[in-house]
């Protein structure tokens, strides 16, 4: 089977516009994370969506599904986050699981609530390559130039700009690859690796790249918002 | 969610616009595939004229369009089920006394109103018909058919009743499928095609006659005429038609032209000539088309007609499909897959 997980723990620290987490915020007429939410749910393949959030947002986030997708609720299901994002994954697999009960053929798609521009085709590219390589991770050819610095004041390296990608989400695997991956990692590792497909990078599996998009953007300050705010032609919050 | 609508701002500039759509009250559908009408390319490549231009861009184009449901609000149709989309959108008041696709106050996508270049299409409930055995690349043509379709349906109630022998005037994709409807509908009709080139009539494998129009004999006769050809075409096939038809002939007028055509309405009038404008088409055109099409042997005829560009998934390919298009003389049909 073939589950949707939206990531949601965060508490919005880095927007710090309202008290409200980041995804909550109205775009448009909704929420972030119900336009994310949404989009998820336009895909068939998907046999569920999960959406991992904040422990004190577990009520809100079900009241927001059962107000805007009654439609849909019995394929939503809300949990619990952890304390970073993997902790917030693990979570979710858990969840899925105990409800669905382990496979080697599950796949989850993973993503992050604050990117409502995602696009269906990245969904339905991300299933298939997990489906074919057990890890995949959505990028963008970056456009800056990448410049590496050890210590913050003088460069160690420029890379070759052809080479480098900006990663996004949809971030999908095989739901056994990435628990084994992840239950290989001590507790130092799993504070350092906090992204999901760096864990299959560093234990040597190989992930597959599907295109994303500049405008797959991830609306994390205040700037973002403003953005995002125009594209959808919504009301400019300052 | 956020829906990608993949807009025309200028000629030969796509860009997408973002809007914000809702599991409401209207059908949502995921375009599967789609096919490019001459009218998307005289957009696209800027060949209306300015006013024109500026006035209905920003748009999504294409209007040929099939799909799979992703939410019905009536429970009608269960979610995955294929469905063609109807372009044509009459006013609330409608009552059916005009045609759905004359009526005023009808809207009509990728003319003025966005089309289906989007990642998924809100639409009214009525404005889908679902389909069963029909290859998605040939079900991406409906619309195409159900135009041809609305123009025998026109011809059987205009018509006089002898019907023994048809012209049809043109030997492109429309002229096609113009004759495989007509057998369809009408099988006792005897077709005769008349074209430009030899290889292009070589194809109306099924119809009982071929000319080109420059050895068209003398002595050539038939009841009533379908015009296929529009553009440059369109004097020449009608003076040609004026020119063989019987008495009270009725002549389907279906080429669109952007120029003015002189037509010779001294010998219109001394035929007692009946001249039918026949465009678009309304969902009893769509359903007919859908009951053609899910017979086999339409099916491999059109394929015929079909060449089947690679998948679209973002603007560049929106831009070689235009291209390729303008070097092929069938109809364009590629997977949407943005």
């Amino acid at each position: 089977m073939i589950f949707g997980a939206i990531l949601a723990g965060g508490i919005g620290s880095r927007m710090r516009i309202v008290d409200m987490p980041k995804q909550f915020m109205p775009l448009g007429d909704k929420p972030i994370i119900m336009h994310t939410l949404e989009k998820f749910l336009t895909c068939n393949q998907l046999d569920a969506t999960f959406v991992g959030v904040h422990p004190d947002w577990v009520g809100y986030m079900n009241d927001l599904v059962a107000k805007h997708l009654p439609h849909a609720k019995d394929n939503i299901f809300v949990v619990a986050g952890g304390n970073d994002r993997n902790g917030t994954i693990m979570n979710i697999i858990a969840a899925i699981e105990e409800k669905y009960g382990e496979n080697d053929e599950h796949i989850i798609v993973t993503h992050d609530s604050v990117r409502p521009f995602v696009s269906l085709r990245m969904i339905e590219e991300n299933i298939a390559a997990a489906k074919e390589y057990g890890a995949v991770d959505t990028v963008s050819p970056a456009i800056d130039t990448i410049v590496v610095s050890e210590n913050g004041e003088f460069i160690t390296d420029i890379p070759e700009r052809t080479k480098m990608y900006q990663g996004q989400t949809p971030q999908s695997f095989k739901i056994t690859l990435l628990k084994e991956l992840y239950a290989s990692l001590s507790e130092d590792e799993k504070k350092i690796l906090t992204d999901a497909c760096k864990i299959c990078a560093v234990r040597n599996h190989p992930v597959f790249l599907v295109n994303g998009s500049v405008t797959n953007m991830k609306i994390t300050t205040p700037g973002d918002y403003k953005i995002a705010e125009a594209m959808v032609g919504g009301n400019l919050i300052d | 969610m956020i829906n990608h609508i993949y807009q025309l701002i200028a000629a030969g500039t796509v860009s997408i616009k973002y809007e914000d759509i809702s599991f409401g009250n209207k059908v949502i559908v995921r375009p599967e595939y789609m096919a490019l009408c001459h009218a998307d390319q005289r957009y696209f490549s800027g060949q209306r004229d300015a006013a024109t231009m500026k006035k209905k861009l920003p748009m999504a184009l294409i209007h040929e369009c099939c799909g799979r449901v992703i939410y019905d609000p009536t429970g009608k149709l269960s979610v995955g089920q294929r469905v063609v989309l109807i372009p044509n959108t009459p006013p609330e008041n409608y009552k059916g006394e005009i045609y759905e696709n004359y009526v005023e106050g009808a809207t009509f996508r990728s003319s003025g109103y966005d089309g289906f270049m989007q990642e998924l299409v809100e639409i009214n409930a009525d404005r889908v018909v679902p389909f069963g055995d029909i290859d998605p690349k040939i079900a991406a043509i409906t619309e195409f058919v159900s135009v041809c379709v609305h123009a025998c349906r026109r011809f059987n109630a205009i018509a006089h009743s002898r019907q023994e022998h048809v012209g049809i005037w043109g030997d492109g994709s429309l002229a096609f499928t113009v004759a495989n409807v007509i057998k369809a509908m009408f099988p006792e009709i005897k077709i005769a095609v008349v074209g430009m080139q030899r290889q292009k009539l070589a194809q109306f494998s099924f119809v009982e006659e071929t000319y080109l129009s420059n050895e068209l004999p003398s002595d050539f006769k038939i009841d009533h005429a379908f015009e296929c050809c529009g553009g440059g075409g369109s004097y020449y096939a009608i003076e040609d038609i004026i020119a063989h038809i019987r008495p009270q002939g009725s002549l389907m007028l279906m080429g669109v032209s952007e120029h003015q055509v002189p037509i010779n309405t001294r010998m219109v009038l001394e035929k007692g000539m009946t001249l039918v404008g026949s465009s678009r088409s309304g969902r009893a055109d769509f359903e007919k088309a859908v009951e053609i099409l899910e017979k086999r042997d339409i099916q491999h005829r059109l394929r015929v007609i079909i060449f089947e560009d690679k998948p679209v998934k973002n603007i560049e390919d929106i831009y070689r499909v235009f291209q390729s298009d303008l070097a092929t003389p069938f109809k364009t049909v590629f997977k949407w897959e943005v």
